[in-house]
């Protein structure tokens, strides 16, 4: 490319042409991305003080994962993760059907609170959860993974609202012809349901179910209101060890979920322009 | 018109889009007069649209030259040019008054509210809309909203006035009315107006002059009857109505006379000379409307086709395989003895017209040695 | 839509699940906390419902309600920042070419989807005083403090680290990084959505890219410009964990008081009014946003 010499003169519209657009925007994913690459790149830093470059080494991924208390904090959180968007999906499917599908009275008032533990801060709910399992006063000395089920429940609660609202935008663009198709052509309710309507809700489900596994195992602040002394997920243990002191085993287990991150991300985005080309092509 | 300076003439423009395996627009050069209803002609992705942009300043030529009223628009932004658009969409802003909308762009040039006001009335009546400028856009019908675009345009005096498909979201009665409109609107206001459209239609009722453009080229430039009578190519002969082309060897050529052997339709004589050497491979261009049909074996067919061209010339038999009355004309798919189709429209001048032909007849068809084009390209 | 009559079965299979669930766990612990902010500790874990106004008064008292008052601020500042910075961050998006668009936009979503405690920490490695923003700042301070000397002016002592962290700064800093992907996606949106003729028409009527950004983008853009504002602000006015690790002693936004009410001061009732507080601010702002919603709605 010409570095040098005059540019191909920029159009009114190429906004993004213009250099001052493309160093404001190169600023901002460097401010985004700093710390993360940062993090990662240190990881592999071998000096405990981790400032200084002092060589690469994979020691802190070995300590990291034999690391007991880290590793079960990370199978906690993958194990919440996975029982909470299974469970959420459902809901949530269930949710967004009955709300685009049906009249009945006191919708509206349903619609309202099932869009509140979307919008209500974290800490509040937080709160609301430990009081009330403490009310329930339930056991407490359960064996795995038992003794998750407070944490795993909250996390529902919150989740499964985001995947009703996915579903339910995935819905509107449902022609109701095609179950009437299906109705004509000899399909029963369940018929018409299982062949026609789960299909097309299925990116919905896809897109919810990654959404729920990530606000799962993203959250903090509600499993630090629900969590026992002997359940701790991973963003639990990581901010009880942030707390104490830095260490380069913290790296190596953050850069560890920044990867898986980037992998939920990948398959998230190859599925849905792999959706989007099965639509087109329809 | 050659004593006058152009209001645009564009030079040698090639616009390339990154990734496009060819030009959008290729070497083309135009000069469009003051006062001129100048029409771009095209199929979709012919370039027109992209000329017109450049024209507007959207678009950046990769190389040429634009200029308006003789001075070169390389660096001026869209903001500062003498010419205004009409957009396809119309893009009126939808959180503005009509009447804020019209007076949009006086506003921005700094005009006081008072003249704002008196102007914009004036264009409101211009495009009929006086008396509708408290409307929200939503309020309005899509004929509606395209009058408030042009006013919005009209308003500024530019210098020339782009449309960009401006009928092409109109319903079909609506477009024959704004055609006509169009065309008034431009006598009235004595504005240049270069129009794009894909409709050939629209194009030959409203135009002055026609750029017909494929393939990012100018494929002809000439007056629409012109343009339909005498096309240039088969592109144009294709695309500017309806026409049967069949290819053959020019075997007679001289300056009042010509002929082709063509395998697909027989002997074609025209009465004039064509540009073209002896023996070379052309293409004759024959329109639906000027094939006269006959019951076979009629001596008038026989005659009448005599009268201009030697025997056997501009004559061909056929049978009937397609029909469909369209009121006003019928048309008919023929398949001629020697297989090829050819199709034919014949007016309907009685009410019983159409019951003179019906599927599977035996036809025979001439035409006048003046109606044939002989097509080099 | 169908009557809910006209299929019982159906309705009660699609119905129950959803609602029981949400009616279990998020609106009986949440009527739950409601009481106990009417209520007085009776004992260590014993909590009498008496109706009290108490802790509301409480929560007025002038340290409380400044804390709500610099949450507010801090969110709001938040909030300008993250719309500065991201609107031509979403402007650039949308206009990208269709090789660069979904970079862009993955560079965006990338962070949103990545562990907030994750980056939280991450940033805490950047600013801390032997940081890496110090160190660069450090080596930039002793390569080239040199220079200062050739134009005449004293040249600098040795470099003093800057405090970066466990300060006002460093929780705004951490606001706007955590939350800067809400309000670029909201934005990208509505911007995306907006016919770009609209744009050229304006410019084609004479106005510059200033004045067309004012007059035509920024009205049509409105309802997304409004949700990016909410969806940034309200997590930020609830936030915990950037205050808490970002943030010095005076930093404490309300979320640490209600965390300290429930963790450490054992004072649930207070803790509950604070929270329930919290929510009607929040609620508040959602309404607003609605009703600007529907008003931008109406316009259109």
């Amino acid at each position: 490319m010409k570095l040098l010499g005059k540019r191909a003169p920029v159009a009114p519209l190429e906004y993004t042409r213009r250099w001052s657009m493309r160093i404001w925007v190169g600023l901002v994913l460097l401010f985004l991305y700093t710390p993360l690459i940062t993090l990662v790149a240190f990881s592999f830093n071998d000096s405990r003080r981790n400032i200084v470059w002092r060589g690469f080494t994979t020691k802190y991924y070995e300590k990291a994962l034999h690391n007991s208390s880290l590793m079960e904090a990370l199978t906690n959180s993958i194990t919440i993760a996975a029982l909470a968007t299974v469970v959420s999906v459902v809901l949530g499917a269930l949710a967004a059907v009955l709300l685009w599908r049906f009249r009945f009275p006191t919708k509206a008032g349903w619609e309202g609170a099932m869009a509140l533990p979307i919008v209500v801060p974290e800490i509040c709910m937080g709160v609301a959860m430990l009081a009330f399992f403490a009310r329930l006063d339930l056991p407490q000395d359960l064996p795995w993974p038992f003794d998750l089920s407070q944490i795993t429940i909250a996390h529902i609660t919150f989740c499964f609202p985001f995947v009703a609202m996915v579903v339910r935008s995935r819905l509107a663009s449902f022609n109701r012809e095609e179950e009437e198709a299906a109705k004509d052509l000899g399909a029963s309710e369940w018929q018409a349901f299982r062949d026609v309507l789960l299909p097309h809700m299925k990116p919905g489900l896809i897109a919810g179910a990654l959404l729920a596994f990530t606000l799962s195992l993203d959250d903090f602040v509600i499993t630090f209101f629900t969590s026992g002394p002997n359940t701790v997920t991973f963003p639990v243990k990581v901010y009880s060890m942030v707390r104490f002191s830095v260490t380069p085993e913290v790296n190596a287990a953050s850069a560890l979920v920044i990867a898986l991150t980037v992998l939920l991300t990948t398959i998230a985005l190859k599925l849905q322009s792999r959706m989007g080309t099965i639509a087109q092509g329809h | 018109m050659s004593d006058k300076t152009p209001i645009i003439s564009i030079r040698n423009v090639t616009k390339r889009f990154k990734g496009a395996p060819s030009a959008a627009v290729d070497d083309v050069s135009l000069d469009i007069m003051p006062g001129e209803f100048f029409v771009l002609l095209g199929p979709s992705g012919c370039g027109k649209t992209t000329l017109l942009r450049m024209i507007a300043g959207f678009e950046i030529p990769t190389s040429g030259q634009i200029l308006i009223d003789g001075q070169d628009m390389a660096d001026v932004p869209p903001n500062k040019r003498p010419v205004n658009m009409v957009f396809q969409s119309y893009a009126v802003f939808p959180h503005m008054t009509v009447a804020q909308n019209v007076g949009y762009g006086l506003k921005i040039a700094g005009i006081g509210a008072d003249e704002i006001r008196s102007r914009v009335a004036e264009a409101l009546e211009l495009v009929k809309l006086d008396g509708l400028d408290a409307r929200m856009p939503d309020q309005l019908s899509g004929g509606q909203r395209q009058r408030v675009a042009l006013a919005r345009s009209l308003v500024m005096r530019p210098k020339v006035l782009l449309l960009d498909e401006p009928l092409s979201a109109l319903d079909a009665k609506l477009r024959a009315q704004m055609q006509f409109e169009l065309a008034d609107l431009q006598d009235k206001v004595g504005i240049t107006f270069i129009t794009v459209t894909h409709d050939q239609d629209e194009a030959l009722s409203m135009a002055g002059r026609i750029a017909v453009m494929n393939k990012g080229d100018v494929a002809q430039l000439a007056a629409p009857a012109d343009l339909y009578e005498y096309p240039a190519n088969r592109f144009v002969a294709d695309f500017v109505g309806s026409v049967n082309i069949f290819e053959g060897k020019l075997t007679l050529d001289e300056p009042d006379k010509a002929a082709v052997d063509c395998p697909g339709l027989g002997k074609v004589w025209l009465n004039h000379g064509v540009t073209g050497a002896h023996g070379s491979n052309v293409w004759v261009a024959l329109r639906p409307e000027k094939i006269y049909l006959h019951v076979p074996g009629e001596g008038k067919a026989v005659r009448a086709a005599a009268e201009d061209a030697p025997e056997g010339h501009n004559f061909a038999r056929g049978q009937i395989k397609g029909m469909s009355y369209l009121g006003d004309i019928t048309l008919y798919e023929i398949q001629l003895d020697c297989g090829a189709m050819i199709r034919v429209s014949r007016p309907n001048l009685s009410r019983h017209d159409q019951e003179d032909f019906t599927w599977d007849d035996r036809v025979s068809m001439h035409w006048r040695a003046d109606s044939p084009v002989v097509l080099l390209s | 839509m169908e009557d809910w009559k006209r299929s019982r079965a159906l309705f009660a299979a699609v119905a129950t699940a959803p609602l029981t669930w949400l009616t279990l766990f998020f609106i009986i612990p949440m009527g739950v906390i409601w009481l106990y902010s009417f209520g007085t500790n009776a004992g260590l874990t014993e909590i009498e419902i008496s109706g009290t106004l108490a802790n509301y008064k409480k929560a007025l008292e002038p340290l409380y309600l400044g804390i709500f008052a610099k949450s507010l601020v801090v969110a709001g500042i938040t909030t300008a920042i993250c719309l500065v910075v991201g609107f031509p961050v979403a402007l650039a998006i949308v206009f990208a070419s269709d090789k660069w668009k979904p970079w862009l936009l993955l560079g965006i979503m990338l962070p949103f989807w990545t562990n907030l405690l994750i980056r939280t920490y991450a940033l805490m490695a950047v600013l801390r005083t032997e940081g890496y923003a110090n160190q660069a700042i450090g080596w930039l301070h002793d390569r080239f403090g040199g220079l200062l000397t050739l134009v005449g002016l004293p040249a600098p002592g040795a470099y003093e680290p800057l405090h970066l962290l466990y300060n006002n700064f460093a929780v705004v800093l951490g606001l706007v990084y955590v939350h800067l992907p809400f309000m670029v996606l909201p934005l990208y949106a509505a911007l995306d959505r907006l016919d770009r003729s609209l744009i050229e028409a304006s410019l084609d009527l004479g106005a510059g890219h200033l004045r067309t950004l004012l007059l035509i983008v920024a009205p049509l853009a409105a309802p997304g410009i409004i949700s990016g504002i909410i969806i940034t602000f309200v997590p930020a006015l609830g936030a915990y964990l950037t205050p808490d690790l970002l943030g010095g002693t005076d930093s404490q936004m309300i979320a640490n008081v209600i965390e300290r009410q429930f963790k450490r001061a054992n004072n649930w009732p207070f803790g509950a009014a604070l929270s329930f507080l919290l929510m009607y601010a929040t609620f508040i702002a959602i309404a607003i946003q609605a009703l600007k919603a529907k008003q931008a709605e109406k316009r259109r």
